[in-house]
């Protein structure tokens, strides 16, 4: 029963992790009309990959962090109130938390560049006020980029907190009122430590997509805000710098890899899945 | 992990919590209320300018309310044929990935055999590669086999990423049942078929559409892995994607709030067959 599926996914995702390897490590030869790969463990590709986008890769790590730190901050009231305190409406507002996702992605984002455009209302407002400079953008900033980042993918850090803070028996929480704990310690010895796993699971749920992610770097952003995402993308598909590219894409993976094993390893959680 | 939270979704009931000062409740009442608004604000602008009447190319500032895009919501044709497409990727594809897919989550629930744990984690590696990196994978795998980029590439690629979340999804829904139903339907004298027809099928099938309206909606809102594996084709998020570069016609937020209003639609009614099925 499960060969057919470990069969496919054998075929479509391990060996295109092979060619990506393979293709990595590869140098381009032929002439423009006739490009050809030769395999010859070229790790130049990977030098080159560090040397030239440096930058781009840290600040793709540098954007993914602070969106996901962005979104636990935003989703854990959210979380917390549709868990304890929204009583018949819980599955209305988990409804509504779900709604605007079955917009396509892209639309969204494009609507955020109309909201932060720089004759919109969000600019004149906050002008207007003197938190932004006279000549101030939103859009094509930094900012603007961890926005959408934070923007699209929060629901997956709603989603995983809800279910976590969803199982914590409140009795536990009235004990520990009871045994005369403050709010502020019921929260932090009680709530916080029982909703880890979905802090773990969130976060790296944003945190992953995020970090590979062009499409908010490139409505929202500037050519100073590329990600490393551009760079994969314009290198496979624009310039055509297939072994390069594929370099980009390895290292990608492989940072990725050792950051989510620290981090699962540091929060310690066994039931990821 | 978000399968799990998606599954579980739904099956909750209402909780309080005594004691809590009230000017905190309220203060994180507005907070949360807040972060909805923020959650919408992006859909109230979608919406809003699928009515706007641009002058340029662009349906980025509010110009004047009309309702003439609404009149023609297929006045662009290429627009039409691309969301036609997408409707047709993400059905073909999940129809094959819910077979895989439950096959494994059924496998996995209901047996016990050597190598499950690698199985389980065999599954959620696809989930943690980032798209891009995905995508650029099986680019080059395309291009290895000398395939040309198209329709099967991407119907390809969507089933690759589908199998695991329609799996995951279904597998956590099985978690809780109780399989002596069917020993049950046995002893009672049913055969075989008629205990999977009557007993295992209706226990599962409720999994298996969630899993699959799930997929669905990730197949028809795929962008990036698409992007490296479609060639000319054009699905809609494709479409939308060249619009941005060159004209972004208003047509885009009509379609957007229809698929919207649909979709809240389809929401509703579930909801009230659910709760219809178990009140009554």
């Amino acid at each position: 029963m499960i060969l057919p599926a470990l069969v496919y996914l054998g075929i479509f995702f391990v060996v295109p992790f092979y060619s990506l390897a393979r293709t990595s490590l590869s140098s381009s030869g032929g002439s423009v009309y006739l490009p050809t790969l030769e395999f010859n463990w070229d790790f130049a590709n990977y030098l080159e990959a560090f040397s030239h986008y440096q930058d781009q890769i840290i600040r793709s790590f540098v954007y993914a962090i602070t969106a996901t730190v962005l979104c636990l901050l935003l989703a854990f009231p959210l979380a917390y109130v549709i868990a304890f305190k929204a009583g018949r409406y819980k599955n209305l507002i988990l409804g509504l938390v779900i709604l605007p996702f079955f917009v396509t992605f892209l639309i969204r984002t494009i609507a955020w560049k109309t909201i932060l455009a720089d004759d919109g209302w969000v600019v004149g407002a906050l002008g207007s006020i003197g938190l932004l400079p006279s000549e101030g953008r939103l859009l094509s900033t930094s900012w603007a980029v961890i926005g959408g980042l934070t923007y699209n993918w929060i629901i997956f850090m709603i989603l995983p907190l809800y279910v976590s803070l969803e199982k914590i028996d409140p009795r536990l929480i009235e004990a520990s009122k009871d045994l005369y704990s403050t709010n502020r310690r019921s929260f932090t010895k009680v709530i916080l430590p029982l909703s880890m796993p979905g802090v773990l699971a969130g976060s790296l749920l944003v945190f992953i997509p995020a970090s590979g992610d062009f499409i908010n770097a490139d409505y929202l952003g500037s050519t100073q805000t590329t990600m490393i995402g551009n760079v994969i993308q314009k290198q496979f598909l624009v310039v055509k710098d297939y072994p390069a590219a594929a370099a980009l894409s390895m290292v990608l993976m492989l940072i990725i890899l050792v950051g989510v094993l620290l981090y699962t390893r540091a929060l310690g959680t066994e039931d990821l899945v | 992990m978000t399968t799990q939270a998606m599954a579980e979704v739904g099956t909750a009931e209402p909780k309080r919590v005594k004691g809590t000062p009230k000017w905190g409740d309220l203060l994180l009442r507005i907070v949360a209320g807040l972060v909805l608004l923020y959650l919408f604000l992006p859909i109230f602008v979608i919406v809003l300018f699928s009515f706007n009447d641009p002058k340029g190319k662009f349906n980025y500032s509010w110009q004047g309310f009309t309702l003439k895009n609404w009149a023609d919501p297929f006045k662009y044709e290429a627009l039409t044929d691309a969301l036609k497409l997408s409707l047709n990727v993400a059905a073909v594809s999940t129809l094959v990935a819910i077979v895989l897919g439950s096959l494994v989550a059924i496998a996995l629930v209901r047996q016990r055999f050597r190598g499950q744990t690698a199985v389980d984690t065999f599954l959620v590696i696809p989930l943690t590669a980032p798209e891009v990196v995905m995508g650029a994978a099986l680019l080059t795998l395309f291009l290895d086999f000398g395939w040309v980029a198209g329709y099967t590439t991407i119907v390809i690629s969507h089933i690759a990423f589908e199998i695991s979340f329609i799996a995951m999804t279904v597998r956590a829904r099985m978690r809780g049942f109780d399989w002596t139903l069917e020993d049950a339907s046995m002893d009672l004298g049913a055969s075989p078929v008629r205990t999977f027809f009557k007993v295992t099928l209706p226990l599962i099938v409720p999994g298996i559409v969630a899993a699959g309206m799930l997929s669905f909606a990730l197949s028809l809102d795929d962008f990036i892995i698409t992007y490296f594996v479609s060639g000319s084709t054009v699905t809609y998020p494709l479409y939308v994607n060249a619009a941005v570069k060159a004209a972004v016609p208003p047509q885009i937020n009509v379609l957007a709030t229809a698929i919207l209003v649909i979709s809240l639609i389809l929401l509703a009614v579930g909801t009230l067959y659910r709760r219809k099925r178990i009140e009554g």
